[in-house]
């Protein structure tokens, strides 16, 4: 029997001011699959992100990683299954040079000498960054940031990576570097983003939130000749924008 | 390359210098150090060796004298200081010019001001041939506690996204006309600082989810394990060992 990658059942969460950020959450994703995770400001997105490396545990519910829940005894092999690229990469990038950072990971894992060179070498090689190795941190650009926090999370091979808004603040060319680089990646996708063209060149899927809920669950391109429903959850296509018809391909 | 180093403190150059490994130069800097410290002023050869030593590697790591005479103005207000102790140290005076001196007192002035002069130029010189990463890797090797290394590297790291921060908090309160000229002025300061302080309590969190996100359970993990050659130390520590014999001599012959 083949597990979801990702299943979630009955989430419920409350931050420690009473605010219910997530009101029974529930979500399947297949392996291999690519999902957008849309919905406005305060929806709870990135509060059920936290929730799939197990950094927040649920009120109620469960999350279950192909077929292992998060629990106290499986946190740390969680970890490495779901890889988390976090909205800000100064966050992410905490380490003296990239090359250090990617290594964090694998390090905690147990690898060492030349396995490790080996992984990040790799690592940073899949986001086409493999000249970022020495560099500092903060003397990168936006999307080279963004590329290294990738890396970090890559060089763990995950079965799951989830991104928080990683178009965000990027140049057109940064963004396209980004979503290419993402499309040629091997692994379970999930994308929070309010970018939809992006949702719609990578995601064939798209789960709405709003108000700690799953309100919509659908192809991306059904979602995105529905201005209604977008309009419902504050989300809109960008002016101009028109979905290329697959007939006239 | 230019963009890829850190530091105003860095020049970038190539020299036998900057070649060698950096925990040994942060242990032949911390042995240099540690000599001229020791030395009783009245050793003045011992210092015209120690001086000699500095020279020397100043000219083989290419650094421009004008770039360390520069940084070594950090000192000068310790210098200013040395200035007062002749004249209000204790003991045999001697006539000075229109002045009389303290004879130790100027001794204790001679100490300072050249142990000082010394002691920055080590330090400037190292870190001007070793880029940050590289020092903070030297002191882990040489055994510093991971918890000092970590802290150190995660307070340069941060520093200049803070001092970031700052520079926009300024520039919005002065995008709305604030100037602030006395003391009813400084409330927006005082929150400035109180919100900064939450921000980066904020960041701290989210680094550590990040971190915990790979795996982080609470120990750095060791990112390389390259073992040095004898001669790599020696290379590094042969002059400071002379400084440290120097010092050996001055101590016991006096």
């Amino acid at each position: 029997m083949t597990f979801p990658a990702l299943e979630v059942t009955g989430l419920e969460f409350f931050y420690p001011d009473g605010r219910h950020a997530l009101a029974g959450v529930d979500l399947s994703i297949a392996a291999g699959e690519r999902v957008a995770l849309l919905g406005p400001n305060g929806a709870g997105k990135t509060t059920l992100a936290l929730h799939l490396n197990g950094i927040y545990r649920p009120h109620a519910g469960k999350v279950v990683v192909g077929g292992v829940e998060v629990d106290d005894h499986t946190l740390a092999s969680i970890r490495r299954r779901v890889g988390m690229v976090f909205q800000d990469p100064n966050d992410q990038l905490f380490m003296p040079t990239v090359g250090e950072d990617v290594a964090f990971g694998p390090a905690n894992l147990g690898l060492k000498g030349e396995h490790l060179d080996e992984k990040v070498e790799l690592a940073l090689g899949m986001v086409g960054a493999a000249n970022l190795s020495s560099r500092v941190p903060h003397h990168l650009s936006g999307g080279e940031k963004r590329l290294a926090a990738i890396a970090t999370v890559l060089a763990m091979e995950p079965e799951v990576v989830v991104l928080d808004e990683p178009g965000s603040g990027l140049d057109p060319a940064g963004r396209r570097e980004l979503i290419s680089t993402l499309a040629g990646l091997e692994v379970t996708l999930i994308v929070i983003t309010h970018d939809l063209p992006l949702a719609l060149e990578l995601c064939p899927r798209s789960v709405i939130m709003d108000g700690g809920r799953v309100v919509a669950d659908t192809s991306t391109r059904g979602l995105l000749s529905d201005p209604d429903l977008l309009a419902r959850h504050r989300l809109e296509t960008p002016f101009g924008f028109e979905m290329a018809d697959p007939l006239d391909q | 390359m230019g963009v890829g180093h850190a530091h105003a403190l860095y020049v970038h150059e190539h020299s036998p210098i900057h070649d060698l490994a950096p925990e040994t130069k942060v242990a032949a800097v911390l042995l240099f150090v540690l000599s001229v410290a020791v030395t009783p002023g009245q050793a003045v050869w011992a210092f015209a060796l120690y001086t000699t030593i500095a020279v020397g590697v100043l000219w083989l790591s290419r650094i421009p004298l004008r770039f360390l005479t520069l940084r070594l103005a950090g000192i000068l207000p310790f210098i200013l200081f040395a200035f007062f102790i002749p004249f209000i140290g204790s003991g045999e005076r001697i006539d000075f010019l229109w002045f009389t001196v303290s004879v130790d007192g100027a001794w204790a002035a001679w100490g300072i001001v050249a142990k000082a002069t010394l002691g920055a130029t080590a330090s400037i010189l190292l870190v001007a041939t070793t880029e940050v990463p590289g020092i903070l890797r030297g002191l882990a090797k040489l055994k510093v506690p991971v918890i000092v290394v970590t802290i150190a590297g995660f307070m340069i790291r941060y520093l200049e996204l803070i001092v970031d921060e700052v520079q926009r908090m300024r520039q919005a309160m002065a995008s709305r006309a604030y100037e602030p000229r006395w003391m009813g002025h400084v409330r927006p300061i005082a929150t400035g600082a109180g919100s900064l302080f939450i921000r980066s309590y904020e960041r701290g969190e989210r680094v550590h989810s990040a971190m915990v996100s790979r795996g982080y359970d609470g120990t750095m993990p060791v990112l390389s394990d390259v073992r040095l050659s004898g001669l790599d130390w020696a290379k590094a520590l042969g002059l400071p060992l002379m400084a440290a014999i120097a010092a050996t001599v001055a101590l016991v012959v006096g």
